[in-house]
């Protein structure tokens, strides 16, 4: 069963008085344990596929399954009970809550799943562990570099082993160090836990850690590359 | 302590100055509302106790249907006997024995209607507030004497001073003719008019005498110190009456019907005020909250791509105002509590009002009522309001569509 599929998927946006067209009939499928890259000039298309996977934006047309489950008729509280379940987020501009330490932003996701006290303690500190920030969880984000940011975002993506993780231009902020360091981690948590990552990305360097590269332009899809073929 | 109550509190505190700007809104209407209403059950007291005190007592005990319709054959046997064994039984000397009949009052020069109560000289001071407010003259004194006190009103109209006589003609108890000369020994002020122009006393004696009541009255009267200790002396009267009688006890509400609705009609009023002062508190937490939820879009949005539905992030919108809530009502139970308890042993006065008062053997200070309801009432009802204010707010957040909040900064 394919962890993400996309058919036929189309949407449009309103600006001023012109229609742009974000996804113009874009089929993907992506396997379970995939490790894709999303590339597209800006405007290209692949925050706006990548929000339709994550069920954060619904299509115009066509279908989004997830894990086999179609999730475009989804009401809200279907989706966000999904995303809640299985679908972990990274986003370009790290979005942790800014009143809350490195630990408590992980732990809240964990406490909204229901997941109780004692184990999202266990757990949240030792994801930090994993991503390299042991000592730092009692620092709020303004605290924090932008790599370390960064780094809690992963954790806190991916601290429920969520099957999917979809990160935008998740090292857009980050020097190239960093980028790799990260990079790094998505590749092991991909062949450790077979997660499936989607990444939208126009940083070369990101395109060169994926097993599969998908190139956009104006909402369509203009390149699909197998790089381990390549 | 939990997350989502850690969020709450640190949320609070992002724009301190604006939250205890909130708080202080919160501080100074549960403040004001502790002191209004324990000034405004401080005022009812005394309504109460004052209008009491004039003449209807805080009981009395009458024939069944004396009440409605006062005819004088619907009386009290050996009224006198009965007042005096309630004194002895309930250990208490602020009971005493009336009769009344209409009669009519002729001067030299004038005649009118006037109500006669029979009274007992000695107890009738402990019951009613009239004998200390003679202006002229004295008041009754023998038990059996042919005199009278009147309302200074009625002394007006009658044309006559102390020393004059009046002559009383009316009907006994039996129907007969009743008629006697009295002598005015004083004239009293209540600065109530109808009393003033409608009303004298004269010893029950006499007026038993006078009316052929054969040792009967109309009513035995009863007083307490306070409302609540006339709550507890109300059974206690009942069942000392002697048995095989029908002779009914009626408290001060049944007494004087107007005095609850007035003091009803009093608290619409003043709750209305209550009610704008608690809405407006409501519309600065709206306010407030409001913008917090707007400057947090772009934060709603994340929590939301993470999996947190609406209604979640709405109960966390109210949590922070409940807590934000809870400290106003805290502070403000606590500063009006203490504020107010101040007049509680020294009273307030209003200027112009101890001259008006001591005109009309009144206490001259008010003196607020601080008890744990007047404490908290307001200031539950400005939390319960200030909830419902959050509650738009919080409902806006359903409208919010993630990637939408996210594009916000």
């Amino acid at each position: 069963m394919a962890a993400v599929r996309c058919v036929d998927l189309c949407k449009t946006y309103r600006q001023g008085d012109q229609d742009i067209k974000a996804l113009d009939h874009v089929s993907i499928e992506i396997a379970e344990g995939g490790f894709v890259c999303l590339s597209a000039p800006s405007g290209g298309g692949k925050t706006t596929l990548l929000n339709a996977i994550g069920g954060l934006d619904i299509p115009d047309s066509g279908e989004v399954w997830i894990a086999g489950r179609r999730i475009d008729q989804m009401s809200k509280g279907e989706l966000a009970d999904l995303r809640l379940s299985s679908i972990g987020f990274v986003f370009q501009a790290y979005n942790l809550i800014p009143v809350l330490t490195a630990q408590e932003n992980i732990e809240f996701v964990m406490q909204i799943q229901g997941v109780p006290a004692a184990e999202r303690r266990t757990k949240s500190l030792a994801i930090l562990e994993e991503v390299g920030l042991a000592g730092l969880e009692g620092r709020r984000p303004a605290e924090m570099s932008g790599g370390q940011q960064q780094r809690v975002a992963v954790a806190r993506a991916i601290v429920s082993r969520p099957a999917l993780v979809l990160a935008d231009e998740p090292t857009a902020n980050l020097d190239s160090r960093t980028s790799d360091e990260l990079m790094t981690l998505f590749t092991e948590l991909n062949e450790h836990h077979n997660t499936t990552f989607v990444i939208a990305t126009h940083d070369q360097r990101v395109m060169g850690y994926a097993k599969r590269l998908i190139r956009m332009l104006d909402g369509r899809i203009v390149d699909d590359i197998d790089q381990h073929a390549a | 302590m939990n997350i989502v109550l850690r969020l709450a509190w640190r949320n609070l505190w992002r724009h301190s100055k604006r939250t205890w700007l909130t708080i202080g809104a919160m501080v100074f209407s549960n403040t004001l509302l502790v002191f209004m209403i324990s000034i405004q059950f401080g005022m009812y007291g005394l309504m109460i106790d004052n209008t009491l005190q004039v003449f209807s007592g805080h009981m009395q005990i009458q024939a069944p249907g004396y009440k409605d319709d006062q005819k004088m054959r619907q009386v009290v046997p050996h009224v006198v006997q009965l007042a005096s064994n309630l004194r002895k039984e309930l250990q208490t000397d602020t009971i005493a024995a009336r009769g009344w009949a209409f009669a009519l009052a002729s001067s030299e020069e004038r005649s009118y209607g006037i109500g006669v109560f029979g009274v007992e000289p000695v107890f009738e001071p402990r019951v009613s507030n009239i004998p200390g407010l003679i202006k002229e003259g004295r008041y009754l004194r023998d038990p059996d004497a042919t005199e009278i006190v009147i309302g200074a009103v009625l002394a007006r109209n009658l044309r006559v001073a102390t020393g004059d006589e009046l002559t009383l003609l009316g009907s006994g108890r039996d129907g007969s003719f009743s008629a006697a000369v009295v002598h005015v020994v004083g004239v009293f002020e209540s600065g109530v008019v109808d009393i003033d122009r409608n009303f004298g006393e004269m010893p029950l004696e006499t007026f038993q005498d006078v009316f052929y009541m054969d040792g009967a009255g109309h009513q035995v009267v009863v007083s307490a110190a306070t409302l609540d200790e006339a709550e507890l002396l109300q059974p206690k009267v009942v069942a000392a009456l002697p048995g095989g009688t029908d002779l009914v006890v009626h408290d001060w509400d049944a007494l004087q019907p107007g005095l609850r609705q007035a003091i009803q009609a009093d608290m619409s009023s003043a709750f209305f005020m209550y009610g704008i002062l608690v809405i407006l508190v409501a519309f600065s937490v709206l306010n407030t909250q409001l913008m917090s939820v707007l400057e947090r879009t772009h934060e709603f949005g994340i929590v939301m791509s993470l999996g947190l539905k609406a209604g979640r992030l709405g109960r966390l919108i109210m949590l922070e105002t409940a807590l934000m809530g809870i400290i106003g009502m805290i502070i403000g139970s606590i500063t009006g509590a203490i504020f107010t308890s101040w007049f509680t042993v020294n009273g307030l006065s209003i200027p112009g009002m101890e001259e008006m008062a001591a005109n009309f053997n009144l206490p001259a200070r008010i003196y607020p009522e601080v008890t744990p309801w007047t404490a908290v009432a307001g200031p539950l009802v400005v939390f319960l309001f200030t909830l419902l204010a959050s509650a738009y707010p919080a409902l806006r957040l359903h409208r919010l569509h993630p990637v939408e909040a996210m594009r916000a900064n």
